[in-house]
């Protein structure tokens, strides 16, 4: 096949519950050749476990299908392909819906494909009785401690399943978890032919995936000098400009709100950052101090020089577990005296829970005055004496569902038995929820195996 | 010297790590990077950030991006779904971390342009 000179990719979708517009100007105000979207979080593949166990047609980014029907007939006319993990834990489900929207439309000759094994769940006992203790990353403890209360169990693939879909003919791929960055390295690799020892080139995808894995955070939104960036409202969505050596530009649609510089990438570079020599990925280890960033023109910056080593033989695993239950209550609480009487209430609270019999440790209890400086707290300069008014948060944490429940009934009496001016009880009794627990882990490559299933209208 | 906050001479991006968060510190300039890699240490921001995180505080440097990268080990409240906190992600620590008031240099401000 013959090579582009350069290839365009964007990313419409930086998490599930992100614009539902950013995808649909992507096709309509510019050129592309592959939009990108990122649905998946890690709470996100435990809530969609449960709902694929109460109906098996179920487990997928159902918002991913609505966006096909809207923007599928310019995906059919300008060739744009799609690459989102809008899979999650049920890609066939996926893949079987988007083709009922395909042939509504009534095309033919479109190619979906889906890229799965993932999904460890229903083999966690299997792997486990294999050797694999998939001991948490950061406590050490087996996975055997907690394994009757797994909700969820996900490998990050890497980028090579996507680009073995490309290769077969997928006009749009549908992936489970994988790596966010795989969404555009998968491409680069179709496109570009680049091999599994390409650690270089493969580490240049990689940064390029970074950069635009949240969307709208490297042109603009979420930036500190947040007066510089013009029609925020209209803010553009990133787009990849890429060659086959590696070097790429961030850019965005002409026209199109929001900014992109050495410094809004820069800010992108940083965001869920650990060691910068080491970005551990499935496909590369890629070395984010290696690399320059310059301006090419109004709204693009060139990256060149990306450096990359070769990957750890383990996947990392994403397994989720229930972990006890919550529950937050919220009033408002007007002047005069407002933090004072938001203290009371939380106060009166807890000695009335403790009237009933209802205690909870102190590591089990939260209570926030939003107005009166939370989110900076103890840092002086943030600091304000006398707000008009305070948000009260309060909650608490327990093993014990009853007693969340419990807690939860003790908010709404604030409003005509504790001090004057308590308003905002609208949401009523909150209600207990679980806490969804996190267990890193890694797992041997030699066990997960992938597999590229495609279906033609 | 003059006493300035932070965010004079850098920007910030933070987010969720695990049970902590990381705050990426981003020098204006050349000279305030070289004065930032001085000053700005762990054991400052861990002091500065005292009620917010509860643990360590790691730094990491990338000269190429002026970034200086702490990460503070438990400043979430548990972390993800685990934590009762309204900033459960960290989304805010990194302007938390920019209110630090420092004792900077005139020429460290002289070479560094004022945002807009």
């Amino acid at each position: 096949m013959t090579r582009k000179d350069k290839v365009l990719i964007a990313n419409g979708q930086g998490f599930w519950g992100d614009s539902i517009l950013a995808p649909v100007r992507l096709v309509n105000e510019g050129p592309l050749d592959y939009l990108t979207l990122d649905y998946l979080a890690e709470v996100t593949m435990s809530i969609m476990q449960k709902l694929r166990s109460r109906n098996p047609q179920a487990g997928y980014a159902t918002d991913f299908v609505k966006l096909i029907d809207r923007i599928l007939p310019q995906l059919v006319e300008k060739n744009i392909k799609v690459v989102a993990n809008a899979g999650g834990v049920n890609p066939t489900a996926c893949m079987d819906a988007v083709m009922a929207v395909v042939k509504k439309h009534g095309f033919k000759g479109v190619t979906v494909g889906i890229v799965e094994g993932d999904d460890i769940l229903s083999r966690l006992d299997e792997l486990m009785a294999n050797g694999e203790r998939f001991a948490n990353m950061d406590t050490g403890a087996a996975l055997s401690t907690v394994r009757k209360d797994v909700t969820s169990a996900n490998v990050y693939l890497g980028a090579f399943p996507i680009a073995e879909a490309l290769d077969r003919g997928a006009q749009i791929v549908i992936t489970g978890r994988g790596t966010d960055p795989g969404l555009v390295l998968g491409p680069l690799i179709h496109e570009f032919g680049w091999k599994q020892s390409d650690y270089d080139l493969l580490a240049a995808g990689t940064v390029a995936g970074h950069i635009v894995e949240c969307g709208a955070q490297c042109t603009g939104g979420n930036y500190t000098d947040w007066r510089r960036v013009p029609d925020m409202a209209k803010i553009g969505y990133p787009i990849i400009e890429a060659r086959a050596d590696g070097t790429f530009v961030v850019t965005k649609h002409d026209n199109t709100g929001g900014l992109v510089t050495e410094s809004t990438i820069a800010h992108q570079l940083a965001y869920e950052m650990g060691d910068p020599r080491a970005y551990l990925g499935p496909d590369c280890s890629a070395d984010f101090t290696s690399f320059k960033l310059e301006m090419d023109g109004k709204d693009r910056v060139l990256v060149r020089g990306v450096r990359g080593t070769a990957p750890t033989p383990t996947y990392k695993a994403s397994i989720s577990y229930r972990n006890g239950f919550k529950a937050v209550g919220e009033l408002t609480i007007s002047g005069p005296d407002a933090l004072e009487k938001a203290k009371l209430c939380a106060e009166i609270v807890w000695q009335r829970l403790a009237h009933d019999g209802c205690e909870f440790a102190p590591e089990e209890k939260m209570v926030e005055f939003i107005g009166a400086n939370v989110t900076h707290s103890g840092i002086a300069s943030a600091e304000r004496k006398d707000p008009s008014e305070i948000f009260l948060r309060i909650g608490v944490k327990s093993a014990i569902e009853a007693k969340v429940d419990r807690f939860g009934m003790e908010i709404v009496p604030l409003v005509t038995s504790g001090p004057p001016g308590v308003t905002g009880f609208a949401g009523g009794r909150p209600k207990a929820t679980d806490i969804i627990g996190f267990w890193p882990a890694l797992v041997s490559k030699t066990k997960i195996q992938h597999r590229v299933t495609l279906v033609t209208s | 010297m003059p006493i300035v906050p932070l965010s004079r001479i850098a920007t910030a991006r933070s987010g969720d790590k695990g049970e902590g968060s990381n705050v990426g510190v981003l020098a204006r300039s050349t000279a305030s990077y070289v004065f930032l890699k001085r000053e700005l240490t762990a054991d400052r921001v861990k002091k500065h950030m005292h009620a917010i995180n509860l643990g360590g505080v790691k730094r990491y440097e990338a000269d190429n991006l002026r970034l200086l990268n702490f990460i503070l080990l438990d400043s979430l409240g548990g972390g993800g779904s685990a934590s009762l906190k309204t900033d459960a992600q960290g989304k805010t620590h990194g302007l938390a971390v920019l209110r630090m008031e420092l004792d900077v240099p005139n020429e460290v401000l002289q070479a560094t342009p004022e945002a807009t």
